[in-house]
């Protein structure tokens, strides 16, 4: 199959990479161990899903402002991501 | 007896999963290809990495639109919501005559295509053939959406209004017709001035139907591209030139595809993230009263 059209390079074909890789591990967590909603510091009861699309929208904001504010380079964000994303996921 | 868990129900979802698939992630993906790159043509790229991002970021003129853009939804609701209501309100109850004639004159706006709205207003704000332009200038007002831009804004409010608050108005009636006769009679036999009925059993009763007419029209009024494109095409100026217009004008005019795909990263992000803190609303409203 011909994906020229799809103009795929190697950083963006990482990132899904990324991604999907994350959708099957919870996926695969939660038929191990099935989530349950908890109510932690965001203001509604949260599934496990629900904190890792929460991190993950808010990390892009993150990068955005990072772009936005700053020259330095996006390994800066990406840390501060895996914080915000990790500190939702277990305190969320 | 313990509730059967049968996951297999998950399958008749593939149909639905392939189409989103081909229809809407094949696509994002490669918008999201597109807005690392420096679009040539076909085959033609180069890596530029997050060199759009920071350039769209920097864009002064996307700073304005998305200014104007939330400027507008926000006129949008204010105007919309609250005329909805009383829309509602002064409808006529029951099954009668009267009932359907109004339901169908409240939904003629809502069956007319975009890009029509557009022509129709456009026409009727002209000066010189347009009904509403002439009357205006028969009085003596100087009204011309085409040069001043507090007219043009007036006009693409107007318009939106005179499209979409149909849309508010039935769902306010059809909360308003879901309210038991009950309800009604304990107010009276209490007192109840009008004010008191609608403060205490009409609003809460309406609060799940306004939740999704507010969601309904921020998000089209946020993402509105059509009806102003026709009536002023964004200006006088760039005065009503919204986000999607701006994003057209990039993508289409100046084939910036690289950058234009940075931007609808971006502006598909704000509105994710808006639609998410409306439906954590819309799922959560009315939880408080369970417990």
């Amino acid at each position: 199959m011909d994906l020229q059209w799809m103009a795929w390079t190697l950083p963006t074909a990482l990132f899904f990479t990324g991604i999907a890789t994350m959708l099957v591990l919870m996926t695969v967590w939660e038929l191990v161990s099935p989530t349950v909603e908890a109510k932690g510091f965001l203001p509604m009861r949260t599934t496990r899903g629900d904190r890792l699309f929460i991190g993950l929208l808010g990390s892009a904001f993150i990068h955005l402002g990072w772009l936005a504010a700053t020259d330095a380079a996006l390994w800066g964000a990406l840390g501060v991501s895996l914080v915000w994303t990790a500190f939702v996921i277990r305190f969320g | 007896m313990d509730k059967v868990q049968d996951n297999r129900a998950w399958f008749l979802i593939i149909p639905v999963f392939l189409i989103v698939a081909f229809s809407a992630i094949l696509p994002l993906m490669t918008v999201v290809n597109y807005s690392v790159q420096e679009i040539f043509g076909p085959g033609q790229t180069l890596f530029v990495g997050t060199e759009w991002f920071g350039k769209v970021l920097a864009d002064d003129r996307l700073h304005d639109a998305l200014f104007r853009q939330i400027i507008y939804s926000l006129a949008v609701l204010a105007i919309e919501i609250p005329l909805g209501i009383v829309i509602a309100l002064g409808m006529p109850g029951g099954r009668s005559a009267k009932t359907s004639l109004t339901l169908v004159l409240l939904a003629l706006p809502l069956l007319i295509p975009f890009n029509v709205v557009g022509t129709i207003w456009q026409i009727f704000g002209r000066g010189d053939i347009g009904l509403a332009g002439a009357t205006f200038r028969a009085l003596g007002i100087n009204y011309n959406y085409t040069s001043s831009p507090l007219d043009a804004w007036l006009t693409v409010l107007v318009m939106d209004v005179w499209h979409w608050t149909s849309l508010v108005a039935l769902l306010a009636y059809a909360g308003l017709q879901s309210i038991p006769p009950a309800f009604y009679q304990a107010a009276k036999i209490d007192g109840a001035s009008k004010w008191a009925v609608f403060r205490y059993i009409q609003l809460p009763k309406m609060r799940g139907v306004l939740v999704i007419a507010i969601l309904l029209r921020f998000m089209d009024s946020f993402m509105i591209y059509t009806e102003p494109f026709v009536l002023t095409g964004g200006g006088p100026g760039n005065s009503t030139t919204f986000l999607s217009q701006y994003l057209t004008q990039m993508a289409v005019g100046q084939f910036d595809i690289g950058r234009a795909a940075a931007f609808s990263i971006i502006y598909f992000l704000i509105v994710l993230l808006f639609s998410f803190v409306f439906y954590t609303i819309i799922t959560n409203t009315g939880s408080g009263e369970k417990k």
